[in-house]
């Protein structure tokens, strides 16, 4: 199960909506071996195209090494499709690289409704989750 | 001579789970011969036919060996090298 403050599941599907046609993608980072998403992290697609998407390698390896100073992990790989469905494509599936992640994705098909959907994907396996939205900000938590 | 490699998650199968693990070489690509020679099968997730993988992302320090030499890159005591699978996919 995904669990995301109303405000992350917001960021994610504006930023979806604000790169349509071309694929949005990104990260949410969270305090490594707690699951929880915290910080957002919109990423440039390199490819820039409606079918395809790619972290920009130097801007990964910069967020990466920024998550591993601060003990983070990436807790949320999302990323849109603009013409198809919210479920993981063949490619998706292939590059799949962070066995921990939540894989969200968000369709903007159509124009006044998101899809949104996350999954596990393991050694080529996919698994749906639900997705718990729960309200608060980012980061704000009882304890 | 020590280069320190950095590895990621999903490659720790061949690193016995460490997440870095030291290697000699003057280049990148006798770097990842010396790895090989311990960490049987590392190498071919890295390389091949052609060079580099497409989707893994090799950096030298700072900076993505694709804008250097690629596997002939040159590599020195002290460098750090980090192996990020690229992070991609799509509607198709």
């Amino acid at each position: 199960m995904l669990t995301i403050t109303a405000d992350l599941y917001g960021k994610i599907v504006a930023h979806a909506r604000a790169d349509h046609p071309d694929e949005a993608c990104g990260v949410i980072a969270g305090p490594a071996g707690t699951g929880r998403p915290e910080r957002f992290i919109p990423m440039l697609n390199a490819e820039r195209s409606p079918t395809f998407y790619r972290f920009d390698s130097a801007e990964q390896f910069q967020v990466w090494r920024e998550m591993d100073e601060r003990d983070e992990e990436p807790v949320v790989i999302y990323h849109s499709h603009t013409a198809t469905g919210a479920f993981p494509s063949r490619t998706d599936i292939s590059y799949a690289s962070e066995p921990g992640a939540h894989y969200v994705v968000v369709s903007t098909r159509e124009p006044d409704r998101a899809e949104f959907r996350s999954f596990r994907i393991l050694d080529g396996v996919v698994t749906e989750e639900e997705v718990h939205v729960v309200a608060g900000r980012a980061g704000s938590s009882p304890e | 001579m020590a280069i320190e490699v950095r590895i990621p998650t999903i490659l720790r199968t061949y690193t016995e789970g460490q997440k870095s693990v030291e290697g000699s070489g003057a280049t990148l690509a006798e770097l990842l011969s010396d790895l090989d020679s311990r960490h049987s099968g590392l190498r071919d997730r890295l390389v091949d036919g052609s060079g580099l993988r497409r989707f893994v992302n090799v950096y030298l320090n700072d900076e993505d060996v694709r804008f250097l030499g690629g596997l002939a890159t040159p590599v020195a005591d002290g460098d750090t090298v980090t192996v990020l699978p690229a992070v991609a996919g799509g509607g198709r």
